[in-house]
């Protein structure tokens, strides 16, 4: 067994990264409330963020974390519109599950 | 290990003299509030009522905590935990005195030096109303459930202000940092007039300071802003189905809240430690005449006592002594340095306090269509103008 | 120390997101997210961006999902149905899958990334609000006026549908 490293290998973040990813991705696919889903993409987004800041760390450069900032803006103007959208879908119809709000399905 | 140590000591500390002023807060502004309507207020439970917080502890932790049926009980008991928590949290960054040395260790009169500091208390109370949302949504109870819908409402209006206000001192101090904060507020303008942000040139920030005051009653929930609890309406808002400890845990955290708040006012707007006028004018000597007079006032008051009042022959001249010795404690060279700049920190800290006390004496409770239309209407707006002509202010003047 | 730290809080976050994923009712998976998110910004912290941990709590944890959990709140819906009976099939091939591709992350990270690069907790100090504010503010400052742009029109939008009755 190697000994325990002190120091933590940029890989290491990378793998958090893709696992929460993943598990977001997951989310997103499997659940059917959309507010859940909506979740999920934060989660998503959250996960590439933190690529962001730790390739912003291996290259020495503050970009990455402005990168960062930068979606965090967006996903703070998506989450208000989209949570004025699901407000309205239920006052219309009274159901958050997404598979009984198919009426633009052919 | 060195670090480690002197930490945990100072925690322990901070964490010990917090909690107690929490408790003897409540026993502050129910004596205020007494005052104010011409009552005695707390008066049987040791010397003018001053074990009562003792007392209400006792009764808080012998009463049987229900929880009700048909709550969400992870959330139901998680609720009051992170309130207490998230309000013990941010006194971390507060440096209530210089950097000392004692027995050859330099340390600072406060928990950390971070140089986010001021970052990490809008943090900690932006997760705050989780806490309050929380426990009222899991009591499931319609009163519970409003008070705390409302109180999101309320916290997330009253944030935008209340960061705005900070930002504008900030752009003269230019640090994150509240040491730093405090120590480029050191020095007087033409001699005499403190250089506190809330003075200071070129543009003295006393309307942030009063938008920081009105969306700090807000965020926590103060009258006039306690829409949250409003009992003539709400019962007891977001903890109507709260009892025992879980309610000792909310209310602990709203003292707490009014603490730190109170706290990062000082040493945002007004100098944190450093004294009222000069030390050359004799600033140093305040404490000790203050704290002096008090007790010698108590000393005679004990004479004097009422015969009904048997007990003030005993207690008065007891604390008045004790006021006395911590007068002399002020004089010693060797704990100057640490206990006046702690002094001048905790006055205005309890001037504000007294101040929160006040207006909760004085004003009537807004209605809640008011209360978000004067965060939107009138605060936020002002809070920009204020922030734009600091900006203009001080880019024509660096 | 900086492993240790490391491990505790990207565990936190992986099992706040498996949380999230597998919780029914909304309002437990929002307070997984936000402690997903709470943990991200202690990894942000140990990697130099101490204004962008900042931001992460204040922004995201304080006020998207508070906007999340308020909705949660005001429309007070019940936990949903896991899952109707004909999707389990696409579930049992998609979660292999979904395994399958961290997996394949993780060899091509491990095999891609130098074993020498580490992260070490104070070896970048660039993410401080300084640097921060003055990459912004010079390098990114169209950038920036346009997100305001955006904000603004994300404001107007939610306030519309917010309003009218479609």
């Amino acid at each position: 067994m190697p000994p325990f490293p002190t120091v933590v290998p940029m890989s290491w973040y990378l793998i958090l990264s893709a696992i929460l990813f993943t598990l977001g991705a997951a989310g997103f696919l499997l659940r059917r409330n959309i507010i859940t889903v909506f979740m999920c993409i934060e989660l998503m987004l959250n996960a590439v963020n933190l690529t962001f800041v730790a390739f912003s760390h291996q290259l020495k450069q503050v970009d990455g974390h402005i990168f960062t900032f930068f979606v965090m803006v967006v996903a703070a103007a998506e989450a208000a519109v989209g949570l004025a959208i699901i407000l309205t879908v239920f006052k219309n119809r009274q159901t958050l599950e997404i598979d009984e709000i198919s009426s633009m399905k052919l | 290990m060195n670090f480690y140590i002197i930490s945990l000591v100072k925690a322990g500390l901070v964490a010990a003299v917090l909690l107690t002023f929490c408790a003897y807060l409540v026993w502050i502004e129910r004596k205020v509030l007494a005052h104010i309507q011409l009552r005695p207020g707390p008066y049987r439970v040791g010397p003018h009522g001053l074990l009562q917080p003792l007392s209400d502890l006792i009764k808080l932790m012998t009463k049987e905590g229900v929880i009700p049926a048909n709550v969400h009980t992870f959330f139901y008991l998680l609720a009051p935990f992170l309130a207490v928590a998230l309000a013990l949290i941010s006194i971390v960054v507060i440096p209530f005195g210089p950097e000392f040395s004692i027995f050859g260790v330099t340390t600072g009169l406060g928990l950390t030096d971070l140089n986010i500091g001021i970052l990490l208390v809008l943090a900690v109370s932006s997760l705050g109303v989780y806490a309050i949302a929380l426990g009222g949504w899991a009591s499931n109870s319609k009163y519970s459930l409003m008070g705390g819908l409302r109180s999101a409402a309320q916290m997330i209006s009253y944030e935008l202000p209340l960061a705005l206000a900070i930002v504008s001192p900030l752009l003269l101090l230019n640090t994150l940092n509240f040491r730093e904060m405090v120590v480029g507020q050191e020095g007087y303008l033409l001699g005499f007039i403190p250089r506190w942000t809330i003075f200071a040139a070129p543009f003295p920030q006393v309307f942030s300071f009063l938008i920081f005051i009105i969306a700090a009653f807000a965020e926590t929930n103060r009258v006039p802003f306690d829409l949250p609890e409003a009992e003539s309406e709400l019962v007891a808002g977001f903890h109507t189905e709260y009892s025992s400890l879980m309610f000792a845990a909310f209310f602990t955290a709203e003292y707490a809240n009014i603490i730190t708040v109170c706290c990062v006012a000082t040493a945002l707007f007004l100098g944190g430690w450093q004294p009222l006028w000069p030390a050359a004018y004799g600033s140093s000597f305040v404490p000790p005449v203050i704290i002096g007079l008090a007790g010698l006032m108590l000393l005679y008051h004990g004479s004097q006592a009422l015969r009904t009042r048997r007990w003030d022959r005993f207690s008065f001249p007891v604390i008045g002594l004790l006021f006395l010795g911590l007068a002399g404690l002020f004089l010693v060279p060797l704990l100057q340095p640490v206990l006046i700049p702690f002094f001048w920190f905790m006055s205005k800290v309890l001037v504000l306090i007294f101040v929160f006390i006040w207006v909760r004496g004085t004003l009537p409770r807004f209605r809640y269509d008011q209360l978000m239309k004067f965060a939107w209407t009138f605060l936020f707006p002002a809070a920009l103008v204020n922030l734009l002509l600091t900006g203009l202010v001080v880019a024509l003047t660096s | 120390m900086d492993a240790i730290l490391f491990l505790t809080f990207a565990g936190i976050a992986v099992a706040c997101a498996i949380n999230l994923v597998l919780q029914t009712h909304p309002i437990s998976s929002a307070l997984s997210l936000v402690g997903v998110m709470t943990s991200l910004a202690v990894l942000y912290l140990l990697l130099g961006g101490s204004f962008i941990a900042a931001v992460q709590v204040i922004v995201y944890a304080g006020a998207i999902m508070v906007l999340f959990v308020f909705v949660i709140m005001l429309l007070n819906t019940q936990g949903e149905r896991m899952l109707p009976k004909k999707k389990v099939m696409p579930v049992a091939i998609a979660l292999p899958l979904l395994f399958s591709l961290i997996g394949v992350i993780a060899t091509i990270v491990a095999t891609q990334v130098p074993s020498t690069e580490v992260v070490k907790f104070g070896t970048f100090a660039g993410g401080d609000p300084l640097t921060f504010g003055r990459a912004m503010f010079t390098r990114y400052l169209l950038p920036f006026e346009v997100t305001s742009v955006l904000i603004l029109i994300a404001i107007l939008g939610a306030v519309v549908l917010a309003k009218k009755e479609i």
